[in-house]
């Protein structure tokens, strides 16, 4: 007997909840070869004000963690992902169009991304913050936190070029909106599933599917959020109009690069730096 | 059975039942028109000119209700073109406090009374209580009924409270300050409840009808809102007299507090949609109505960071 096709609707992922867009708009995610894949949400300005609401409302509970565990949260998430691994090597397949073992690749690097980065959960303190010597009778002492909301443009690169974005936002105990890429959202969809099933709070992370060009400068101009990652944005003037908007409220700004990145290089802590904000004590001490 | 008790059960008896099914939808489908652009920029100002800013809470200090005075004379205090809300409702013993802060203003003082928010305790305490709030300079009293004896039938009993409590609203010179009578609809399980309620207030020389002491969940609800415009409306139909309608409680987004004006302006027209005979009792409703009112003046999303915290 024929079984008929169970047929996947792919949503936003947003407070934890995976709601349709506001507006009720959709797009086609394409294969390699223009063949479709899927209807996907095509997030709209209410989306992601929704979403920045979410991640403000989750970042109070998520910063104050303590660094071992978001450590293990993020850590439960390479978990879930593992689990995941052949559908995201069968949906690397689809929509890039790369062999089995490229797929492989770049599925075993994401993960291993994740890990990565859930190790620096309680270690990067170490290295960022510091003990300065001060010429006065004070302990000085600086030390990151994080930055708050931030809204990241993810890069294209559908799997890795995305949690290399994330897992380095999230461990230092921020919170983020995320535009998936346009081109590849499937994986972003499954990835939110991943995140769902682990044990991140909702709220941690949102993903939207959608046109960067649409939603990033309401993210942009948003005075609720803090930074701004402009990683997958190749636009130079879509890149320039963004920072001007978020200007406003004095957003950090992660800026765009400059040329193309090669995410399967080993990072480095940039992006862990790129969002967190010296605090610095001064403490008197006795002489 | 007295002449006056007949004929108010008379009166209530015959009240038609409340179509649940239709008024549930009829509501829903009131909640689906979309208010845009310069539409919901008039109706952002006029939802704010129509807060009552509240603080009902055992840890009210005199500086919390000094702030909240304080907010609700300039809710927005970046922008002058911004409305000032249209009272402070707080406990009896804080009056004198936001009466103080207000001055001449021409904000009201609101004044929640007679053993809010349960209204169990004896008839004299009850008056006692309101007594003590109107000369403290409340210009508005808020009081609860008797939902224990309104549950078990004793609409006599409920209906001689509310008109002893007026009395008590009585100010040596003559006037009277404006009373709103508090259903607690939450507790009273049914619309036909809520009808005879909302009747039996008015006939009892209420001011306003208010839905909920915000103290009980559910609080108000669309639905309880719609059916006592129905009553206010029907009410005016028969004896000419206006009397104003109070949601309070659960009311906490602008996209909420539109649905309810939208309600007004459709149920009963437009001699409600003003701050003399609609009110929200709201604390939280008005800081997201600020939010979006800064949106529409700055084309950009606004944050918490730039509302007070209260």
């Amino acid at each position: 007997m024929t079984r008929l096709d169970v047929r996947k609707t792919h949503k936003l992922y947003i407070g934890g909840a995976f709601p349709r867009s506001e507006s009720g708009r959709t797009f086609e995610a394409l294969d390699a070869k223009g063949g479709f894949l899927g209807n996907m949400a095509l997030a709209s300005r209410k989306d992601a004000r929704d979403a920045v609401l979410a991640a403000r409302k989750a970042f109070g509970g998520w910063s104050t963690r303590t660094p071992y565990n978001r450590g293990q949260v993020v850590y439960r998430l390479a978990e879930v992902m593992e689990g995941r691994r052949d559908q995201f090597i069968e949906q690397l397949r689809a929509a890039e169009g790369l062999n089995d073992k490229k797929a492989t690749t770049y599925v075993d690097a994401a993960i291993d991304r994740v890990v990565w980065y859930a190790g620096w959960a309680d270690k990067y303190v170490q290295v960022l913050g510091n003990g300065n010597p001060v010429s006065g009778p004070f302990f000085n002492l600086s030390t990151p936190e994080p930055t708050g909301v931030v809204a990241t443009v993810a890069p294209s690169g559908p799997l890795l070029g995305l949690v290399s974005v994330i897992a380095p936002a999230i461990v230092t105990g921020n919170t983020v909106v995320v535009i998936a890429s346009e081109k590849y959202p499937v994986p972003a969809v499954t990835l939110s599933e991943c995140m769902a099933t682990s044990d991140l709070p909702g709220g941690v992370v949102n993903i939207l599917t959608g046109k960067a060009a649409e939603i990033a400068p309401w993210l942009a101009s948003h005075m609720d959020v803090n930074a701004l990652d402009l990683a997958g944005v190749d636009d130079p003037e879509l890149a320039a109009s963004l920072e001007v908007a978020a200007a406003d409220n004095l957003k950090r700004v992660l800026r765009a690069p400059t040329a193309p990145v090669d995410w399967l290089a080993e990072p480095t802590l940039a992006r862990l730096e790129g969002l967190v904000e010296t605090k610095t004590v001064w403490h008197p001490i006795g002489v | 059975m007295t002449g006056a008790t007949a004929s108010l059960r008379k009166t209530l008896g015959g009240l038609p039942g409340v179509d649940q099914v239709g008024l549930e939808a009829r509501a829903a489908g009131l909640g689906t028109r979309s208010i845009k652009t310069t539409a919901k920029a008039w109706a952002i100002d006029l939802a704010i000119s129509m807060v009552d800013l509240t603080t009902l809470e055992g840890a009210d200090t005199p500086g919390k209700v000094r702030a909240l005075a304080n907010k609700a004379m300039r809710p927005d205090p970046t922008d002058p073109s911004c409305p000032s809300a249209a009272a402070v409702c707080v406990y009896p013993d804080m009056v004198k406090i936001a009466k103080d802060t207000l001055g001449d203003s021409g904000l009201h003082v609101a004044s929640v009374a007679t053993a809010f928010p349960s209204g169990r305790a004896a008839l004299d305490i009850k008056l006692a209580d309101t007594r003590d709030a109107v000369e403290a300079g409340a210009d508005e009293i808020d009081m609860v009924i008797d939902r224990g004896a309104f549950l078990t039938g004793n609409y006599e009993l409920v209906f001689d409270e509310i008109v002893a409590t007026k009395e008590a609203c009585a100010r040596p010179d003559g006037s009277h300050a404006h009373l709103k009578v508090i259903f607690e609809t939450g507790e009273l399980q049914t619309y036909d409840n809520v009808r005879k309620a909302s009747w039996l207030s008015m006939m009892a020389g209420a001011d306003f009808i208010k839905t909920s002491t915000g103290k009980v969940q559910p609080a108000a609800t669309l639905p309880v809102t719609l059916v006592m415009l129905e009553a206010v409306r029907d009410f005016r139909a028969e004896t000419g007299r206006q009397v104003g309608v109070k949601p309070a409680g659960g009311i906490k987004t602008s996209k909420d507090a539109i649905k309810y004006l939208v309600m007004v302006n459709e149920i009963v027209g437009e001699d409600w949609l003003d701050p003399d005979w609609f009110r929200f009792g709201a604390s939280s409703l008005l800081n997201d109505l600020l939010l979006q009112r800064q949106k529409i003046a700055t084309g950009h999303y606004s944050g918490p960071d730039y509302v007070t915290l209260d």
